[in-house]
This record gives C-alpha cells, structure tokens and sequence, in this order.
C-alpha cells in the first residue's frame, strides 16, 4: 500500500532525509525508529502527504479521507472547545453522525467532561488525547502517528496502547517513537532512520 | 448533498469558525477599528487647510488598505498556532473552500472597519457617494481575495510580516487607483466596472492556486 524509493528531502542546504526505501503492504505496521534529527518526522510528512520529497518516489494507494495523522502540533483550534473542534473537523472529513463519533471518541480518551472547555485550557496531555481523537474521527484505514505517546500520562499512554493494539492488523499504520519496544509486538515492519 | 452543496457547506463552516474564534479571542477586529479610527484622526489634522476632496479620498484608500494589511496579517494566525492548517489540508474538502472561508471572515472584518470608517471620513472630511461607498465594497473584495491568499504564504514563512506587505502592496495599486477613482470621478462607473474585473480575475486566480501555497 506504500512504497517509498530512495526518498530524499531537503530544506534549503539541509539534508532532512537521505536514501530511505521502505514498503509496507496494506494492514502493515510500520515502526519508524531514530535518534533525534534523523528525519523521522519528516518521512511522515512526506507519507501524509504534507510535504513533497526532493528526490525519490513515494506511492500512498487510497483517498486523502483515509488519513489520520497525529503530528508535533495537535491540529486543533486553541480557541474552540474540544467539541468544536471535532465537531469542524468531523464535518470536513465527511464524518457520517459526526457528533455521536465525536462523542464516542471523547469519552473513550476520558475528555468527555471537558468537552464545552477551549483547547487552550487544555494540558499537553490532555491535548495529545484531543489530537488522537481527531486523527481517530473518521475511522481512517490509514494512521500516521508521530510520536503519539508524546506527553501522555500513563493512563492516557495504556489508552493508546488499547487503541494501536485494536487497531493493529486492520489498518494500516506508520508510527514513529522514541520508545520502541512500548509498540514492537505491533509492529509488522521497522524502519531504522540514522 | 451535491458536491456544490457539499462545498457551499464547507465554507460557511470555515467562515463561521474564524467568526467565533474573533468573538473569542478579539484578537483583529478591535484593532482595524482603533488603527482606522485614529489613522482618519490623524490625517484629519496633518491635511492642510483648504485641501480638496481628491487628496482626502487618497487618504481613506490609505486607511483602509492598512487597516485591511493589519486584518490579513492576523488572518491565518489561528491556523499557525496549532499546526490546524495541516489538519485543514489533510481533509478531503476542496482545498479552496479552506481560502474562501478565510477571504470572507477576513471581508467581514474589513466590511465591520468600513462600516466605522466611512461615516467617520464624511464627518471629518468629505461626503461619500453611493458609487464612492460601492468602490469600498468591490475593492475590498478585491483585498480580501488576493489578501487571503497571500497571507497563507507569507503566514508559511519566518518572516511573514515584511513578506506580506511587499506581496500585498505592489497588488493593492489597482484596487487603491479605482476606490479612488470610484470616489472622485464624474466616471465613477468606469472605475467600478474596472474593480469588479479586477476581482473577477485576482479572485479565480486566488481560488485555483490556492492549493499550491497550502502544500510544500
């Protein structure tokens, strides 16, 4: 389902990323593992689609409604409610019973209490949660998750764990962590960036 | 829903997100209506006495094109701030609708300044025209179009607030030289037709490139 070739990216002067080949078949699980700067962000840039490789071929089969992508930045309104902001995204990503799917989705991530509070009240943690329940909104068929433990507690982390380990064999994912063996088990492919 | 429909949809919602986000935060408008406000102040006691009509309608466009530069360059902070904008692109929507949602919140920021402005330009200068006040409305389109669009690259950049007024300005001429020319020439429908052209044209262009500036 996704094929990269000798993928290179470059921002300026700066090699982000060099001589990355992978192939991941559809329901695959891929673990995009590195040390800090090694591209691993921008390798799932480059599978979701927000960024172009210099050089190389990448090949992602299936629509842009089958991504959900959990970054760096959460993705969200600061100024909206976490309701709201499900409730806009839920509607630009065709969410069929948005609101029920939002729901759903914010008292499985334990925010449902919080729901009618801005983003901006919200903690680090509380806010990676948020972000997982808007990549998780449209039940998409393929997960790109950029360190996604990052800043969750341990409850929100064993969450997550319940999630991916659900998920796992019916979509396809592409995760990258800094905390490898938390998601080994899953993984059906790992990449080694250096 | 039919796909226009589906669209007609997107739009609104987007719109009606930076409206909330403004009654929130009240981060833009507050500040285009202090900035035009006392901008006209100024100009009202730095023209000399005796000046005519013409100068004083140079300087509203003056007003209004800055005022308009202080509403834009604010107009995708919202998006910046949480990494939003990339969640907007990933959605399958028409990326375009994600440009004109903004152009009209920005329009009404604008429309909300000019609402302020113009009464407060005829009592302190000039009296303003029906055809003067629809050379506001067309030309401010014509901001709000090209403006969106070049605040969403400018707003991609370190420095985003020298890039945006160097876009911006050399496209703003044209609009300023018909609000003008719509405000103080006998051939005020002229000037008016040559807006709506300009809007016709700047607005396509904005609409279909739009895409390519969201994406690296």
């Amino acid at each position: 389902m996704i094929t990269g070739e000798d993928l290179e990216k470059r921002y300026g002067r700066k090699r982000a990323l060099q001589g990355v080949s992978f192939d991941l078949p559809r329901r695959g699980f891929l673990l995009v593992t590195g040390p800090n700067g090694s591209g691993k962000t921008t390798l799932l840039r480059l599978v979701a689609g927000l960024s172009a490789p210099t050089r190389g071929t990448l090949t992602v089969d299936g629509e842009r409604v089958d991504l959900g992508y959990v970054g760096h930045e959460p993705l969200l309104y600061r100024e909206l409610t976490a309701l709201e902001n499900l409730d806009l995204f839920g509607r630009l990503y065709r969410v069929p019973e948005r609101r029920e799917r939002s729901g759903m989705l914010l008292e499985r991530f334990g925010l449902w209490d919080v729901r009618a509070d801005r983003v901006s009240t919200f903690s680090r943690g509380m806010t990676q949660r948020l972000a997982l329940c808007r990549a998780l909104l449209h039940d998409p068929s393929l997960l790109v998750l950029d360190e996604p433990f990052t800043a969750l507690d341990d409850d929100g982390a064993a969450l997550l764990d319940g999630e991916l380990a659900s998920l796992a064999g019916e979509r396809t994912i592409v995760l990258s962590t800094h905390d490898p063996a938390r998601v080994a088990p899953l993984a059906t492919h790992t990449l080694a960036l250096t | 829903m039919n796909a226009l429909a589906l669209y007609t949809a997107d739009v609104v919602a987007l719109a009606r997100k930076d409206l909330k986000l403004e009654l929130r935060a009240r981060d833009t408008l507050p500040a285009m209506l202090l900035f035009v406000l006392s901008t006209l102040a100024v100009f009202h006691f730095a023209l000399p006495a005796g000046t005519g009509d013409d100068a004083a309608f140079g300087l509203l466009w003056i007003a209004i094109v800055f005022t308009a530069l202080l509403g834009l360059a604010r107009a995708w902070a919202p998006e910046r701030e949480g990494g939003a904008l990339d969640g907007l692109v990933l959605a399958p929507c028409d990326r375009s609708a994600i440009w004109l949602g903004k152009t009209l919140a920005t329009l009404a920021f604008l429309a909300a300044a000019e609402l302020v402005a113009l009464p407060a330009f005829a009592l302190l200068f000039a009296p303003v025209d029906l055809v003067a006040v629809a050379g506001v409305a067309l030309a401010s389109i014509g901001i709000c179009a090209v403006g969106s669009l070049l605040a969403a690259m400018a707003a991609a950049s370190r420095g985003r607030e020298v890039i945006l007024p160097l876009l911006f300005l050399p496209l703003a001429i044209p609009l300023v030289v018909g609000g003008v020319g719509a405000g103080i020439s006998p051939e005020g429908a002229t000037y008016l037709s040559f807006l709506g052209l300009y809007d016709l044209v700047f607005a396509i262009l904005a609409w279909a490139t739009f895409e390519y500036v969201v994406t690296e």
